[in-house]
């Protein structure tokens, strides 16, 4: 067998699209800070998104020191406690995952995946960093306010959100909607950027169905967040208008303490259709970059070209369109006319098809492969166990009349923990042992990175496996003391305590993480450009780690789709994108 | 939540017929080449184009939800529709007018006439301070009918949703500045024509908003949906 260059490919024609120009850095300043380069953001959108995630970490741990330890603390009161929920809830859904997906992993990767020199429209790129920022302060001062930030639960249900006897409600819940509503205008400005470059800025060869998985997710996720975070935006304004002019958009009439309010002839389930028709798209917002991502890991460290490209990007297409219309699963208690509960169960029990697509492909594309058990494989493996218990879980919930019955328990608690925290996670954490080398030019450490996997994956489990369990036995969500409920033995007060105690544990492991991400800055082994030997263009690049612009002179060439892995006949076990095509020719013998 | 809905159906139908022109049944896996599986389109659109589109989409689906919002209220029982000032009407002309203007800008701008460009902007920019004023003037008449934005539910609508339009239409103020600003300073011709481009799709788009809003707030798209529902129901359909 020998490879012998095809004539007619492989000299390609010029580049068709135009050069950008690159708004260069001129200093320090323009280069770390206020920077213009996609790469920049990204990492700034990354360690602002894990600066925020470990404050609701921290949050996690005070949660759980009371239900583990009722009273221990004097410090947590049930005030406190419902503080500490909400801004956990929103911190991590928000400001942590979507931000760090779309901000940081979708920044970096989409220009150099498609081989762009950096996003099309770069000066409102680097506001929709800015802006975020500002929103991640705003919510952090709602800590420091007199009464603190809003403790109305992470959905902030009105009437509840704006009465006098929910904690933070005269600052906090204020600062929490402008907080919400800045976010979403930070993320429009880098939201359209992410779609028109994946739409304009493609490199010549790079079609639609070439691109790999990971921008595929991205770019629908953002289409997704385009649309849907307009509607949580009109929720937080029409709030804000019943809070601070007095409106009543979502107040009905309400007696407190004996006295009428002003306020009349809302409807506080307007609200929950606003929110959840930002709410429940916000699920994949989250899960179809990992989704992608995912994908990418999983066929370079088997080296083997990914199961069914096709169909995956078919069910990203369609569970993103699906998505739009399940909304109303998440208030099946709420009270609705039976026949829209019958609708909604469907629906979203229907997405449980494109959803499954996606794993068996994922389990064809390890089946028989060379699996190496790099921490970004461990991570990616431990992401299809947990989401598919997650998902699982999910089965039981989408129905209107099992639903019922666990709604408001910790059953809902811990099946969305492991559907879209833990699992959205350890795909974060697989795809920064990716990509790392790539933005440092560095590995990190290989044994820090194992352990921190194995107590990150088991731990998970022996918190959230357990609160299946008191959630079915009945115990509620959102008590801030469960003690004196009869319905739960003893047995469940030593469950909760040992959660807990996991919980402290897991969280601590997190800072050998951080550690290794720091340590190995400096000091980790030399990664060379293309550590993997993956196919991706972001690996082909002539400098890493790359520079501003990307590709020095030339924009690369693509000839090839993305998983042109283990190609029989092939010199290496990997064929590049941007390598020209070849013809395999048997040689005599 | 049917407005936003049929919203969403209407961009998923956008987004299906382009993806189908997108090779997505190609089997990428065979193909290895430099062209790739799909022919360059033979006018490529500038990204500030594309930028505007998606942007639009956005802006369209926030609308949608505040309408679907009003809607869902509307239809309760205790609902109290309250009377449009009729400076809306007039206002409504003035948003024509800027449109129009803008339309005739882009006209010149295409042909290179940068002298109907500038004074379509000028008109525009004119007519559209007018609407806003007019806007204003509606929001005074309403408050001294008693109208204040916590007076109900319907006006508080009416405030909110005239407010996200105008706040919407200074913002298109502001492109239109820097449209004038190209026009200025002499930028060159592709470049003025694309900026007038934006401009005038941007405001076409605002008009096209306001008329929605319009017929929603005055109660005629409701009236117009309830006869054809009787339409329908009268002949067997439903």
């Amino acid at each position: 067998m020998a490879d012998i260059p095809h004539e007619a490919s492989a000299s390609a024609p010029p580049a068709e699209i135009e050069e950008m120009e690159l708004p260069h850095a001129h200093g320090w300043w323009s280069t770390y800070v206020f920077s213009q380069d996609a790469k920049v953001i990204a990492v700034q959108y990354a360690a602002t998104a894990l600066a925020i995630g470990a404050v609701a970490l921290v949050l996690s741990w005070l949660i759980r020191l009371q239900l583990g330890f009722p009273g221990a603390v004097a410090f947590i009161d049930a005030e406190r406690y419902y503080q500490f929920i909400t801004m956990h809830g929103m911190i991590m859904v928000v400001y942590l995952l979507t931000a760090l997906f779309l901000g940081g992993f979708g920044n970096y990767l989409i220009p150099l995946m498609i081989g762009a020199r950096d996003m099309v429209f770069p000066y409102a790129n680097m506001l929709s960093f800015w802006v975020y920022l500002l929103a991640v302060l705003v919510l952090v001062a709602s800590f420091f306010v007199p009464g603190g930030p809003t403790g109305a639960g992470w959905t902030l249900y009105p009437p509840q959100a704006i009465l006098s006897n929910t904690p933070g409600q005269q600052f906090g819940i204020v600062l929490m909607l402008v907080s919400l509503i800045l976010f979403i205008a930070g993320f429009t400005m880098g939201g359209l950027n992410y779609t028109v470059t994946v739409l304009q800025a493609r490199t010549r060869g790079m079609t639609l169905m070439r691109m790999p998985l990971t921008v595929w997710g991205i770019f629908v996720a953002t289409i997704m967040a385009l649309l849907a975070f307009p509607a949580l935006f009109v929720a937080a304004v029409m709030m804000l208008f019943d809070k601070l002019l007095g409106t009543s958009f979502f107040m009905p009439t309400l007696v407190e303490f004996g006295e009428q309010l002003s306020y009349g002839g809302g409807s506080p389930i307007l609200f929950q259709h606003l929110f959840w028709f930002f709410g429940h798209p916000e699920v994949y917002i989250v899960a179809l970059p990992a989704f992608g991502i995912v994908s990418d890991l999983i066929s370079t460290h088997a080296r083997r070209n990914i199961f069914g490209y096709r169909m995956m990007v078919w069910a990203i297409v369609i569970i993103g369109a699906l998505s739009f219309i399940v909304w109303a699963h998440h208030m099946y208690v709420s009270g609705m006319h039976p026949y829209f509960g019958f609708f909604f169960a469907t629906t979203t029990l229907i997405i449980a098809v494109p959803t499954a697509i996606k794993v068996y492909n994922w389990v064809l594309t390890l089946w028989r492969g060379d699996i190496h058990f790099t921490p970004p494989m461990l991570f990616a493996l431990g992401f299809i166990v947990t989401f598919v218990n997650g998902g699982l879980s999910g089965l039981f919930l989408g129905n209107v009349v099992v639903d019922v019955p666990l709604s408001d328990t910790m059953f809902v608690v811990a099946h969305f923990h492991m559907v879209m925290g833990v699992a959205p996670i350890l795909v974060i954490f697989g795809a920064i042992y990716h990509w790392y080398p790539k933005v440092t030019g560095r590995m990190l450490d290989d044994a820090m990175a194992k352990f921190h996997f194995w107590v990150t994956f088991l731990g998970a489990y022996l918190i959230f496996f357990p609160m299946h369990y008191l959630g079915l036995m009945g115990a509620p969500r959102r008590y801030f003391e469960s003690s004196d409920i009869l319905l739960m033995p003893e047995s469940a007060h030593a469950l909760n305590a040992f959660i807990s105690i996991v919980a402290f544990i897991v969280g601590f492991a997190q800072i050998v993480f951080v550690f290794n991400l720091i340590w190995s800055r400096k000091h980790g082994k030399e990664a060379g450009g293309n550590p993997w030997r993956a196919t991706t263009l972001e690996w082909q690049t002539p400098e890493t780690p790359p520079g501003h612009g990307n590709w020095g002179k030339d924009l690369p060439v693509v000839y090839r789709w993305a998983y042109d892995y283990s190609v029989p006949g092939a010199a290496e076990d990997f064929i590049p994108q941007n390598q020209p095509a070849t013809v395999t020719r048997e040689t005599p013998a | 939540m049917s407005a936003v809905l049929i919203f969403m159906a209407v961009l998923a139908l956008g987004a299906g017929w382009w993806l189908s022109r997108q090779g997505l049944l190609a089997k990428p896996w065979l193909q290895v080449d430099a062209a790739g599986t799909l022919a360059q389109s033979a006018e490529p659109r500038q990204p500030a184009q594309v930028g505007l589109g998606v942007f639009l989409a956005v802006v369209g689906s926030l609308f949608a939800l505040l309408i679907s919002a009003y809607v869902l209220r509307a239809e309760m029982t205790d609902w109290q529709a309250v009377p449009l000032p009729f400076i809306v009407w007039p206002n409504t002309l003035c948003l024509i007018v800027a449109s129009l203007a803008l339309e005739w800008a882009r006209a010149g701008a295409t042909r290179g006439n940068l002298g109907h460009a500038r004074a379509g902007a000028i008109v525009a920019s004119v007519a559209a301070l007018a609407f806003l004023a007019g806007q204003l003037a509606a929001w005074r008449m309403l408050a001294g009918g008693g109208y204040f934005v916590n007076s109900g539910p319907a006006v508080s609508f009416f405030y909110l949703m005239t407010a996200a339009h105008g706040l919407h239409v200074i913002g298109g103020m502001f492109a239109l500045a820097r449209t004038f600003e190209r026009i200025w300073r002499s930028d060159g011709t592709q470049r003025i024509r694309l900026s007038v481009e934006l401009a005038a799709t941007y405001w076409l788009f605002m008009l096209f908003v306001w008329v929605i809003l319009l017929l929603v707030l005055s109660g005629w798209a409701g009236e117009f949906l309830s006869i054809c529902g009787q339409i329908l129901s009268g002949s067997g359909l439903t």
